[in-house]
């Protein structure tokens, strides 16, 4: 449409919700926004709360964690529990093993899906449209119902107790699927005309893949890499069944065990190595969360 | 395609012999490339989604015995079990009842909050920011957390006694358990689901809500009848993804309250998890994943079909 058909159209109605005076009754009172803001602010008490909470009763000494009153902020904050949460555990172990299993969960996945995704977007192969319901079928399983025969699978092959299956089954199995549907809707929309120009200049399939395709797919793969990551940063029963060593351990697990002999819980420990996986994680979220929030929101489709 | 296929084919003629060239059709070379780019994917769905499938179903009629490592046929016996279990209809009772309730309070709750976040106000991105923080803390220490707060002398309870009301022991009461674990999932995940509102709710054409107020409706009667079916397919979406991740729920149960009390918490998930790894029955806990698997199916043809009944619009 030109800007000299558009210009009447839209004009008289800006006009006129400019110009009608509205009734009195009907005009938002000024309360409105004031009211608005309160119930957002009460609102995001139980969204904050606890977050705050797990911080400042992490510098909390062990005697005054449930104590009463509450102590909303540490006076004299005790850092030596995360000395003690990393001295006395292996947590430090644990937090390697997390960060580098799910780098190369990200990384191999990113390039698993691409490569998937772009083939079934772009690449009229037979057997296309069959096979891409079939593997996004793989979407709908849930870990569990899996997880014994993959159990089995992995105990057959010896590589319980190693980080084998927490690297290998994430990356080709169902868990990158959700990272080719996103890669493949996104090379869907690429014009045909960018890759035509390739062509011409004499690009087979893989260089329009590495050379046009993924350039362009920034976002796709942003978002890809962001749930990948928390994915696999997060996952829990997957290291609680294939893993026994303390030392294998990664995050979430390891996280559970912070009871002394008699199986009480060391509260302010449990929650100062909680804080050292939560808080990176936030800010990254902080810095970059308008990424955060499309990638995961794209994907929600598993929650 | 077809118009410029002569001239990449001219440009590519003197590096190629020809013999190769007619072999290597753009049909066929599209054939292999897209082969050789699904092939990890294929391979991995073959061994690690599609083979466990089958043989979690395999292993559903069979018993094994764990120490020896012998498998036995066994006809329905897991099954028939599993009708019998006294624990059998505390699971159904605990999934069901946190499904609906973690499926209303979570699609209402997004819905208020994504309404809230769409009034245009200044600094309606911090709150969004705040609502949704919760997605990306960690599951673990977000559950171990409230596990921290809503201990008998924990923190909400301190609260509550600050205010001179006497808080239940949430995650052992009979009911305040299940109660405490729905709470506790929700505001971890509905930032997603306010995420997807808020976007849908972008989506409303102003046009419609002006000429909804030409003809008189005030703001509910437009809410109610131009927003609310302008955005049926977000919510079909997004109650589909709360369902299936309410049968999901494995790590907030086993931390806060092991399935107690008496089974009120736990759930199908949890169930399997105790039958298959605290207990090593590989046949029974098939015979659950089975079961928990047909449910997934069972929900997702019903909200296909639903899809066309329900969903006023889709773009």
């Amino acid at each position: 449409m030109s800007p000299e058909t558009a210009t009447p159209h839209a004009l008289p109605l800006r006009h006129r919700s400019a110009a009608a005076p509205r009734t009195p009754e009907r005009r938002p009172g000024r309360w409105k926004k004031p009211l608005l803001y309160v119930a957002m602010v009460v609102l995001a008490i139980p969204f904050v709360f606890p977050t705050w909470w797990m911080i400042t009763s992490s510098l909390l000494p062990e005697n005054e964690v449930l104590s009463y009153p509450p102590k909303l902020l540490p006076l004299h904050p005790r850092w030596s529990n995360y000395r003690t949460a990393f001295a006395d555990y292996p947590l430090g172990h644990q937090y390697l093993n997390s960060l580098y299993i799910a780098l190369l969960v990200t990384a191999g996945t990113m390039l698993v899906a691409s490569l998937s995704g772009y083939a079934f977007a772009r690449i009229p192969f037979p057997g296309n449209k069959v096979l891409f319901p079939m593997i996004l079928s793989g979407l709908l399983i849930p870990t569990e119902v899996t997880i014994i025969p993959l159990f089995k699978m992995v105990d057959r092959l010896g590589l319980t107790n190693t980080h084998w299956p927490l690297i290998v089954i994430p990356i080709l199995g169902a868990p990158s699927v959700l990272g080719t549907f996103v890669m493949r809707q996104f090379f869907l929309a690429i014009p045909d005309e960018l890759e035509d120009a390739g062509r011409i200049d004499g690009l087979g399939r893989f260089g329009l893949y590495v050379r046009v395709a993924l350039p362009l797919a920034r976002p796709a793969l942003a978002s890809v890499a962001i749930f990948t990551f928390l994915n696999s940063w997060n996952m829990y029963l997957e290291p609680l069944v294939y893993e026994t060593d303390k030392t294998h351990y990664t995050l979430p697990v390891a996280l559970t065990q912070y009871t002394d002999a008699y199986g009480s819980h060391l509260w302010n420990i449990q929650l100062a190595a909680s804080v050292t996986t939560v808080v990176p994680v936030l800010l990254v979220f902080i810095a970059a969360q308008r990424h955060f929030v499309e990638g995961l929101a794209q994907t929600g489709l598993k929650g | 395609m077809e118009k410029i296929r002569p001239a990449r084919e001219r440009a590519s003629t003197p590096h190629r012999p020809s013999g190769s060239r007619r072999f290597w059709t753009l049909r066929r070379r599209d054939t292999f490339s897209g082969w050789l780019f699904v092939l990890p994917q294929t391979l991995g769905f073959l061994a690690f989604v599609l083979y466990p499938l089958i043989a979690v179903v395999y292993s559903s009629f069979h018993t094994s015995n764990v120490l020896s490592g012998v498998t036995k046929y066994a006809g329905t016996k897991n099954y028939s079990q599993l009708v019998h279990d006294p624990a059998t209809p505390s699971v159904a009772r605990a999934t069901v009842l946190f499904c609906i309730a973690l499926v209303v309070i979570n699609i209402g709750l997004a819905l208020l909050l994504a309404v809230l976040l769409n009034q245009r106000l200044r600094g309606t991105t911090v709150f969004r920011t705040l609502f949704f923080s919760p997605v990306v803390v960690s599951l673990v220490a977000w559950t171990i957390t409230w596990n921290f707060l809503l201990q008998n002398n924990g923190g909400i309870n301190s609260m509550l006694h600050a205010v001179g009301v006497d808080g239940p022991n949430w995650l052992r009461g009979d009911n305040s358990a299940l109660v405490s674990v729905v709470i506790v999932q929700v505001f971890k995940n509905v930032g997603l689901n306010m995420v997807l509102f808020l976007a849908a709710l972008q989506g409303v054409p102003r046009s419609l809500l002006e000429a909804a107020a030409i003809d008189g409706a005030g703001p509910w009667r437009r809410f109610r009848s131009v927003v609310l079916p302008m955005i049926s397919p977000t919510t079909l979406l997004t109650t589909i993804v709360t369902i299936s991740g309410s049968l999901q729920v494995f790590a907030q149960i086993q931390i806060l309250t092991e399935g107690g009390p008496s089974n009120r918490t736990n759930v199908l998930v949890y169930f399997f998890y105790q039958q298959a790894f605290d207990n090593h029955d590989f046949g029974y806990g098939s015979a659950v994943a089975v079961v928990l698997f047909a449910i997934i199916l069972v929900l997702t043809l019903v909200q296909w079909r639903l899809r066309k009944k329900w969903v006023f619009y889709e773009s």
